[in-house]
């Protein structure tokens, strides 16, 4: 993870605010990611970490603020105010997105090789050896057995749906990477497998990383930065581990004493 | 390469009547490259509170912290983890990492995250689990498995792993075997015969004569009752 220090941030993140009628959904929300950064968003149910997550992923609109993303050539757009095509060939390029549950990222009725085949079709691979070799490259990188590159995602394990998306989500090389609760609903071991393999692909090609979770002791293993919500508003940010450690806010010293020991 | 002036230290826990503690108050000192300072105090003065906000771990009230250039209290984030990749190594008391993940990569991760060349950063790990007397046959597995002594060893593999120009020693040689200690005090004096600046915390008296330079005794920042 050399980062480009002498780059600006990959996605600046002004005054973004979406509110569901006259409740607040996120309200107000500043951050700068960099090259290279994963940064972790955790605060309990309802304390809009996904409502921010889906308005930075262009899923939601903001009702007002800007997301500004440096594009490949250097040039830096607003996504909110992008045309759609745009924000879909983003969303199929440069963007990827790994939800909570598997099935809403994949296609449960197309094959493990399909599923990954698809993105980079999506983005004008068209030479059929070229994309199943990649397709049985990735799953391997996420350790699925090539044996299984026919089988519906339907006949996998939980866990193997989970690393099934991540590689039909990172094959296109995608600079940023959103993720709504990764590890969500795994068992532990299965847990910790996953986070080791997206620690090395992190490092290995230098993504830059959204990560929500209300899980603590994920973010202290993934992210870099940490940023804490409550009530649709940012309680606290800073460094992952001075964030848990030393935590200034009421709500984060709540947050980090009712975490079970064991 | 470290500067430390005038900093405090207070914890307001607002969950319990928001009592404000203040633990630390006027704390200075300075440690130049080749020179190692030992922290002395009694149990609970600070010394670890002191070594934390070094690395940022624990946001200091006030006061500068500079470690190369960095002032560690004001620098964002994203300065303070660059500081912490190149010049700043930290061997905590703990060894905390990713389960699964084998010692030989946990030790040559901070070299990895360098960029540094994967086989060269593995030899560099074969090198230093040898010398900390790690058997060989453990190295494809993860340290979590392993003894306290085994972990806190893996631990110090790790942070001698890169030649960090400052390095922060929170009791690299409690709980270990005499030849282990011996071991890792010489890993110290090599450090510092390469110009690293290091701030130790040793409850071993001997192992603090042998190399720290001078020591500091942290009872002297405790705030005094109003």
């Amino acid at each position: 993870m050399i980062q480009g220090e002498t780059n600006g941030p990959l996605l600046s993140v002004r005054g973004v605010t979406h509110m569901y009628g006259k409740r607040i959904g996120c309200a107000d929300v500043h951050f700068d990611l960099y090259p290279g950064e994963v940064m972790g968003i955790v605060g309990e149910s309802g304390s809009g970490k996904s409502t921010l997550l889906n308005c930075l992923a262009g899923h939601l609109v903001p009702d007002r603020g800007e997301v500004l993303f440096e594009m490949r050539d250097g040039a830096v757009k607003d996504t909110v105010t992008m045309s759609e095509p745009e924000r879909r060939m983003l969303g199929r390029t440069d963007w990827a997105f790994v939800h909570q549950h598997a099935r809403d990222g994949l296609r449960m009725n197309v094959s493990a090789g399909g599923n990954v085949g698809e993105r980079l079709m999506a983005v004008g691979a068209r030479h059929y050896g070229g994309i199943r070799a990649e397709a049985v490259d990735w799953l391997d990188r996420v350790e699925i057995a090539e044996s299984r590159v026919d089988d519906r995602p339907t006949q996998f394990s939980g866990g193997m749906q989970q690393r099934l998306q991540i590689a039909r989500n990172l094959v296109t090389g995608p600079r940023l990477v959103f993720m709504d609760e990764p590890t969500g609903g795994l068992d532990v071991s299965v847990q910790a497998r996953l986070l080791d393999l997206l620690r090395g692909l992190v490092r290995e090609m230098g993504l830059s990383a959204i990560i929500v979770t209300h899980d603590l002791a994920v973010v202290r293993l993934l992210a870099d930065r940490l940023m804490v919500m409550k009530d649709g508003q940012v309680v606290e940010t800073g460094l992952t581990d001075q964030v848990l450690d030393d935590p200034q806010h009421a709500y984060t010293q709540l947050l980090v004493s009712s975490v079970l020991q064991v | 390469m470290i500067e430390i002036e005038g900093v405090a230290k207070t914890f307001t826990l607002h969950n319990q009547g928001c009592v404000v503690i203040p633990v630390m108050q006027g704390a200075t000192l300075s440690v130049a490259r080749g020179d190692c300072v030992g922290l002395i105090g009694a149990s609970g003065a600070g010394k670890s509170t002191l070594m934390r906000m070094i690395y940022g771990n624990y946001l200091a009230a006030e006061g500068r912290i500079v470690v190369d250039g960095v002032d560690v209290v004001q620098a964002p984030p994203r300065e303070i983890l660059a500081l912490r990749r190149e010049t700043l190594g930290y061997v905590s008391q703990f060894l905390r990492v990713v389960p699964r993940v084998p010692t030989l990569d946990v030790v040559a991760e901070p070299l990895l995250v360098l960029g540094v060349d994967a086989e060269v950063a593995r030899n560099r790990a074969r090198a230093l689990l040898t010398r900390l007397r790690i058997p060989e046959r453990l190295w494809a597995l993860s340290p979590t498995s392993f003894s306290g002594g085994e972990q806190q060893r893996v631990n110090i593999a790790r942070g001698f792993a890169h030649d960090y120009p400052a390095l922060l020693l929170d009791e690299p040689t409690a709980s270990l075997d005499a030849a282990n200690r011996d071991t890792v005090l010489e890993l110290i004096e090599e450090a510092k015969a390469r110009g690293a600046a290091i701030i130790g915390i040793f409850h071993d008296e001997a192992a603090r004569e042998r190399v720290c330079d001078r020591v500091v005794d942290v009872s002297a920042y405790t705030p005094r009752a109003a």
